[in-house]
């Protein structure tokens, strides 16, 4: 679907009139992501980022595929692999820390990408079913970030997989067997490697798939704006390209200035020196920590030190998968019709304290467990579940937004007449 | 419905962490966690300062080849490199005959087996062969070093925190006496027989006996003067060469990407202001 006014695709070249007849890929390019797609004008920076996580998957398949060519998962000779990849490899050392901080990159403006739908209530109505399958895109590149980082089989590798596999063992009576299912032994080794492999290649193009359907279901109802005001008529939107188009080049510039100074200046910055060192079963490392795109999640699960009715571990395990699928409910738990945090007052507030939040627990998941860190942790961690369970739907209901501008061409002028965006609104 | 069950799972979230929370201040008041010897007394790496560092750093070839020759005549008694060629020390300025005749005359040579009888046995080293570990197996190495195992020194700048500054600390300036305040305050915590105070290392007790013990232990062919302090940066810069081989490059090529990356976000300004100057955004 799209808005009455959006442009056709009419192939004036022969050829192209003839694909067009055979196989109108050339027209569903176009409608989607070029001049037949209307898009708000009033897009920021933030917009950028679903371009940018999309950029960030095809370099992780490129680089990932060719890697691929060279790896060998074995447990014998899975490190050396690595090593050879490093040092004998044509341009091995760029695929290999491409391949590692691209992790880190993607995970990164997918970060931003996630914070920009909670901040201006992109999960909520008509775009839920875009929210939902952005979280299934999450959940896969978590399991696929996992697994990518158990292959070079270094010591954080073996011991990671050591402890995520360790939450299955928490589910009563039947956990053990499921762990030792799932890894194919009774600690990870040859099986272990060869099946995260397997999967590691499969799921980033499950992951593609999802996007297609990403987008697909945001085409329908059409971006939102920073306004969180309907598109009222044309004089709101502007072709996607070549306006978009142009917009995401230079965010797509700034993001690849990113990656090369980590990638070539600093690539083992994010990285664990102990993941230089070949998987050892018999000597476990002093400190087991993920990769930092995972810290805040391991510090909810390290929080819960109570037995209550349920073991304190089986807790922490539920906590840590639930703080990601409640991300599913938020589309019903948050019923404010209004979608912009810039007219929200007391939710802009609380979502700031989310964001200090994430990066308490993310520093919890990362230091070592004295004892204010654990009492960090569990305020922290309590916050994070009372924000979305809790406060969240109060919220909705109690706070008294500010005025919405009537569309988004108004908030635009208002903003060029030299007022900001609140006092538009409110003047109008 | 969706809301009130939230709002219960939510309240027994925190209500658990609630316990928790009390179950770790009551701890920490009770049971205050014990100081330990390493927290206090561990000392954060010194600065190596190697020419590698930094954003467009270079190998000085020389160092490295001084760091090679400590590593050759005192490092690999014991430790093995085992990712890294005779023929990648080509990189470090040797040539190809300098390389065949330090592969040929390495020490270790390398195992085999006898072409005839098919017995195992050893013949010389050629440039294509990886360094050999000094003992056949791990339990050689440990039979030899009281039970502890000298790690491969291949990846060791990349395998500790601050790699680089961590070995030139380490066997520079790491091994001096146990402070007589540690031992007053921690009188549990002396350094076993058998083992040997590093300020440097993690739990400050490493089975490794001082390595470099004198200067002038190794009669440098560049004439620089070997101090220990001397042979502890020019092994550290070897190190870090053999755990990043292609550190030159990667700079070179950063340096060159970063301009290429600049000139794209230029040109992409420039075509977003043109393309939008008409349109209020």
């Amino acid at each position: 679907m799209s808005f009455p006014w959006a442009k056709h695709y009419e192939p004036k070249q022969p050829l192209m009139r003839w694909l067009d007849e055979k196989l109108p890929v050339p027209r569903l390019v176009y409608n989607a992501v070029g001049a037949g797609y209307p898009v708000p004008r009033n897009l920021n920076y933030f917009w950028n980022f679903g371009v940018l996580a999309g950029a960030a998957l095809s370099i992780q398949i490129i680089t990932g595929i060719v890697l691929a060519m060279h790896y060998a998962a074995n447990g014998g000779v899975a490190f050396g692999s690595i090593e050879s990849i490093m040092r004998d490899v044509n341009a091995g050392w760029f695929l290999r820390y491409a391949h590692a901080n691209g992790a880190s990159m993607f995970l990164l403006v997918v970060y931003i990408h996630i914070g920009r739908g909670l901040y201006y209530g992109s999960y909520k109505a008509p775009r839920e079913m875009v929210w939902l399958l952005g979280v299934v895109i999450f959940l896969l590149m978590m399991a696929t970030a996992f697994m990518g980082y158990v292959l070079p089989w270094g010591q954080m590798s073996f011991w990671g997989a050591q402890v995520i596999t360790g939450f299955f063992s928490a589910i009563p009576v039947v956990g053990e067997t499921i762990r030792i299912w799932l890894l194919g032994g009774f600690a990870p080794d040859n099986a272990a490697l060869n099946r995260f492999f397997s999967l590691h290649y499969l799921l980033p193009f499950v992951t593609a798939g999802v996007i297609i359907l990403h987008i697909w279901a945001l085409h329908i109802p059409g971006s939102g704006n920073p306004t969180g005001v309907d598109v009222k008529g044309e004089q709101d939107t502007v072709p996607f390209h070549p306006y978009y188009t142009a917009k995401d080049a230079v965010g797509l510039g700034v993001f690849l200035l990113v990656f090369a100074l980590l990638l070539f200046f600093s690539p083992n910055l994010l990285g664990h020196p102990d993941n230089y060192v070949e998987a050892n079963p018999l000597s476990t490392p002093a400190h087991i920590v993920p990769e930092w795109y995972f810290l805040p999640f391991y510090a909810i699960l390290k929080s819960f030190t109570a037995d209550f009715i349920l073991p304190a571990k089986l807790w922490g395990v539920l906590a840590m998968f639930g703080s990601i699928l409640l991300l599913f409910f938020l589309p019903w738990l948050d019923s404010s019709p209004i979608r912009s945090a810039n007219f929200r007052p007391a939710y802009r507030k609380f979502l700031l304290i989310l964001l200090l939040d994430l990066f308490v627990l993310g520093y919890v998941g990362g230091a070592e467990p004295r004892p204010w860190v654990i009492l960090m942790g569990q305020i922290a961690s309590a916050y994070y579940f009372a924000h979305f369970l809790i406060i969240l739907p109060i919220v909705a209901r109690t706070e008294r937004p500010r005025p919405l501008p009537n569309s988004i061409t108004e908030a635009v002028l208002a903003k060029h007449a030299g007022l900001g965006p609140h006092k538009s609104a409110m003047a109008s | 419905m969706v809301r009130l069950i939230a709002s219960l799972v939510g309240a027994a979230f925190v209500f658990v962490l609630g316990l928790a929370l009390f179950g770790t201040v009551s701890d920490w008041i009770t049971n205050p966690p014990p100081e330990s010897a390493e927290h206090e007394f561990h000392r954060e790496a010194l600065d190596a300062g190697l020419p590698s560092n930094g954003v467009l750093g270079r190998f000085d070839r020389r160092q490295v080849q001084r760091g090679f020759q400590v590593f050759q005549e005192v490092c690999s008694a014991c430790h093995s490199l085992k990712y890294v060629s005779f023929r990648d020390l080509r990189q470090i300025g040797y040539s190809e005959a300098e390389v065949k005749a330090i592969a040929k005359g390495w020490k270790i040579e390398q195992p085999s087996i006898n072409a005839e009888t098919g017995e195992a046995s050893t013949r010389p080293n050629v440039p294509s062969d990886r360094f050999p570990s000094p003992f056949a197996n791990e339990v050689a190495a440990r039979a030899a070093n009281n039970n502890a195992l000298p790690p491969d020194l291949s990846l060791m700048a990349k395998a500790r925190h601050n790699g680089a500054n961590y070995i030139y600390s380490l066997v520079g300036h790491g091994y001096v006496n146990q402070p007589a305040e540690l031992l007053r305050k921690f009188p549990g915590a002396k350094t076993p027989t058998g083992l040997h105070y590093n300020q440097y290392f993690a739990n400050l007790n490493i089975a490794m006996p001082p390595p470099l013990t004198q200067d002038g232990q190794v009669t440098y062919s560049d004439g620089t003067r070997a101090s220990v302090d001397q042979m502890a940066k020019d092994v550290s810069a070897f190190l870090t060469w053999t755990a990043e081989p292609n550190l030159e490059a990667r700079h070179s090529a950063g340096f060159a990407a970063v301009i290429f990356i600049l000139i794209f976000c230029f040109l992409a300004w420039g075509a977003y202001q043109n393309v939008w100057r008409d349109v209020k955004h």
